[in-house]
């Protein structure tokens, strides 16, 4: 009767004996797990013998957190979210009027990035706000951009490419090459190298069209491979390993940025600064990034973009209602690619040097992870991917007070692929469709209602 | 069937001939010939393997069939012959549409959307191949307006209209079929392929299919050829019935004549060839 009459009580005893037992096994296991791994440490003294060193300290540390933390998770997280979902699913499902920053949220992100160098160069001064342009904000537009361009192929089209990075590279050296031997300007070079790497979109999408899932993939995988080998090993056209160096800059329009007497800041009677070429360069980006999302939102609603997100869906039933597949999937990769060259000629433009070490596999993976954790399909989530995972990146630079706690060696940014892979593992436990989950339809009869990530297939290659 | 008020033309709008399938050493379909008439609704039945999907799937394109013909003949006068063309054309030039056994919608996408997505063809035209879409050309838009009107219309006739912004996945079974046919009267056929249309639907979702289907062909002159289990849709649907077994045909007619062939019998109920005949006696003898 004790326990009906107050169950609370009773319950939030058992659940802290609970807690303790699992805790005890938990904090048993740890011990047992790691007293050979951590608990002693093998280490050569002077005369050159195999000595065992003690690390119990640690060794306590590790078991008390996990002791603490089984605790903690059994005690007070479980019962926290248990209530909490009990919560969600007690509460009506009354749709609330989103709010002004909801429904105006992509406005109020472009108004965010147009007033953003102005902010910085008011807080941080002209020489202060480089870092804050340049690193976070420029390097930040490329990836959004490059997944922007990957999202098409991946995101609507649901064709799985490891290999994007090789279409960033041929944007790079079209540009490159182009404008050392021959003098085109930037602007000729955009629209070209968006073709040249439209052109190799196609010639990868040819013989990939017949494979789906894996084996999609690992040819992409090949190609990108293709394109960076190639890079470094045609010597006479590329230099190979050393990269090109001395790219010209962009001109705004015939005047450049430099000190000459015709240049930027002396016709503004400005101070000679390379940050007004980096807000420049943050505001072209920024330009082609809305380019990107503007020509993407628009071939949604266009029927060659319903096409890709059949084409996701079901390929056969597509090809039953007279869709042609291969022209669907070629645009695709072409469409996709060419964004992605439209970011390599500003990469190349940017940096002033390019070279295959820029290309790596590493780089396809990123771009591809920044499509999968914002959500496949969305560009608002992927462009908070984005901002994320480069963002991230150039904070843990800046955590200069980490040195403090772990010690003057500790360089925050080696750990970037641990935290990102933690990061990663954390976010698809906790939203498997990435940022955003839903779908937008892309036409409406009577109200526009999102589609539940749940209903969306992932493509079959 | 009820008298058909206007005159039929009742010329053939399919023909199969000495269609043959082989996969490996298994002949599937072997030497079939029949004919699908302008204006009816044609079943084609027969027991499990008796390889009428594999029929439908050399008519649409999705095999190329070992040898034989498969022409079609539209009402403008234009032949085709189904075999030499790839599955998308079948649809895109030759008006064939087709719906699948294990029901294909696109299921992330909405109903209105699985509706545009069929009409792709004729909004890729009027968007000038992209090109004059991305501009925001006035002739798209036009076009997208009048293709949901007729994506609208579809929906209605289907009493699919309330769901019409809802993905096709969270659909019933029974609405999913509906919504296929739908989708593949929105591409415009002179010629439906129905792939078991009232496989698991229930009695009444099965009355309103054959309501579906009869006004498919009255309102809009689009001839059926569908594959059945259900002998109560095929007898109360169909004007003409082929039969098949192994891959060959054993009964084509009016479904009375079919219902009473004995070798249809036979096949149905699974009787040794030699006791045939003793069937065909039973069934004169009730027939008397």
């Amino acid at each position: 009767m004790a326990t009906v009459t107050n169950p609370s009580a009773a319950s939030t005893g058992s659940l802290t004996a609970k807690a303790l037992r699992e805790a005890t096994f938990t904090a048993v296991m740890t011990f047992l797990m790691f007293a050979l791994f951590i608990g002693l440490k093998t280490d050569q003294n002077m005369r050159n013998e195999l000595i065992l060193v003690p690390r119990w300290g640690m060794l306590a540390i590790l078991v008390v957190i996990a002791f603490v933390g089984r605790f903690a998770m059994v005690a007070w997280l479980q019962p926290w979210r248990t209530a909490s979902k009990a919560a969600k699913s007690a509460a009506p499902t009354v749709d609330e009027d989103a709010g002004f920053v909801k429904r105006n949220f992509s406005k109020l992100a472009i108004l965010a990035l147009v007033l953003y160098p102005p902010i910085i160069l008011w807080i941080f001064g002209v020489q202060g706000s480089l870092k804050y342009i340049d690193n976070f904000g420029i390097q930040i537009l490329i990836y959004v951009m490059l997944a922007w361009g990957l999202n098409i192929v991946v995101g609507l089209a649901g064709l799985l490419d490891l290999g994007y990075v090789a279409f960033y590279a041929v944007g790079a050296y079209s540009y490159a090459l182009l404008s050392i031997n021959f003098g085109f300007s930037f602007w000729i070079l955009l629209p070209l190298a968006g073709i040249l790497s439209a052109f190799w979109g196609i010639i990868l999408g040819f013989p990939v069209l017949r494979l789906k899932g894996d084996y999609l993939a690992i040819v992409t995988l090949a190609f990108g491979e293709i394109i960076r080998l190639v890079l470094i090993n045609w010597q006479d056209v590329t230099k190979g390993t050393f990269g090109i160096s001395g790219i010209p800059k962009i001109t705004l329009f015939g005047i450049p940025f430099d000190a000459s007497p015709n240049g930027f800041a002396k016709m503004f009677h400005l101070a000679p600064s390379s940050a007004y070429y980096k807000v420049f360069l943050f505001y072209l980006i920024l330009l082609l990034c809305l380019l990107t999302a503007f020509v993407t939102i628009r071939l949604r609603r266009l029927p060659i973009g319903r096409a890709w997100e059949a084409l996701r869906e079901d390929e056969i039933a597509c090809r039953s209602l007279g869709i042609n597949t291969v022209t669907t999937k070629l645009t695709a990769f072409a469409i996709g690619a060419m964004f992605g060259g439209f970011a390599g000629s500003f990469f190349a433009a940017r940096q002033g040097f390019v070279s295959p070490e820029s290309f790596v596999f590493l780089e396809s993976a990123v771009i591809l992870s920044m499509v999968v954790l914002g959500g496949m399909g969305s560009l608002t989530g992927i462009a908070i991917a984005a901002i994320a995972m480069v963002g991230g990146t150039e904070l843990l630079r800046e955590m200069d007070f980490l040195k403090h706690v772990f010690g003057p060696d500790f360089t925050p940014e080696l750990y970037r692929m641990l935290i990102f892979g933690l990061a990663m593992v954390f976010m698809m436990l906790v939203r498997p469709r990435g940022f955003v989950g839903t779908r937008e339809p892309t036409a409406f009869l009577f109200e526009r209602k999102a589609v539940s990530g749940a209903f969306t297939k992932e493509g079959h290659g | 069937m009820s008298a058909v008020a206007k005159p039929m033309n009742n010329d053939a709008i399919l023909k199969v001939e000495h269609l043959s399938m082989r996969f490996g050493g298994l002949m599937a379909i072997n030497d079939l010939s029949f004919e699908v008439r302008r204006g009816e609704i044609t079943a084609l039945i027969g027991p499990n393997g008796a390889g009428k999907t594999t029929v439908f799937n050399c008519i649409t394109g999705f095999y190329k069939p070992t040898m034989g013909m498969i022409s079609m003949h539209q009402e403008g006068g234009k032949s085709f012959y189904l075999e030499r063309m790839a599955d998308f054309e079948v649809t895109r030039d030759a008006k064939v549409a087709r719906t699948f056994q294990n029901i294909r919608l696109f299921s992330g996408l909405t109903l209105l959307e699985n509706l545009l997505v069929a009409q792709h063809n004729a909004l890729m035209k009027a968007s000038g191949y992209t090109v004059l879409g991305l501009l925001g050309f006035k002739s798209y838009k036009d076009a997208s307006k009048e293709a949901t009107e007729k994506a609208r219309y579809w929906l209605e006739k289907a009493s699919l209209i309330d769901r019409a912004d809802d993905p096709a996945g969270d659909l019933p079974y029974g609405a999913q079929r509906r919504l296929e046919i739908a989708r593949a009267m929105c591409t415009g056929p002179e010629l439906l392929c129905l792939d078991e249309p009232a496989a698991g639907l229930n009695p009444r979702e099965s009355q309103e299919l054959n309501k579906l289907l009869r006004s498919i062909r009255a309102d809009n002159g689009t001839s059926l050829l569908l594959i059945e289990h259900d002998m109560s849709v095929v007898m109360e649907i169909s004007d003409h019935v082929v039969v098949l077994e192994y891959g060959q045909k054993i009964s084509d007619g009016d479904p009375a004549h079919v219902k009473n062939d004995p070798r249809v019998i036979a096949a149905y109920l699974g009787v040794d060839d030699d006791e045939v005949e003793t069937v065909r006696h039973e069934v004169e003898e009730g027939a008397n």
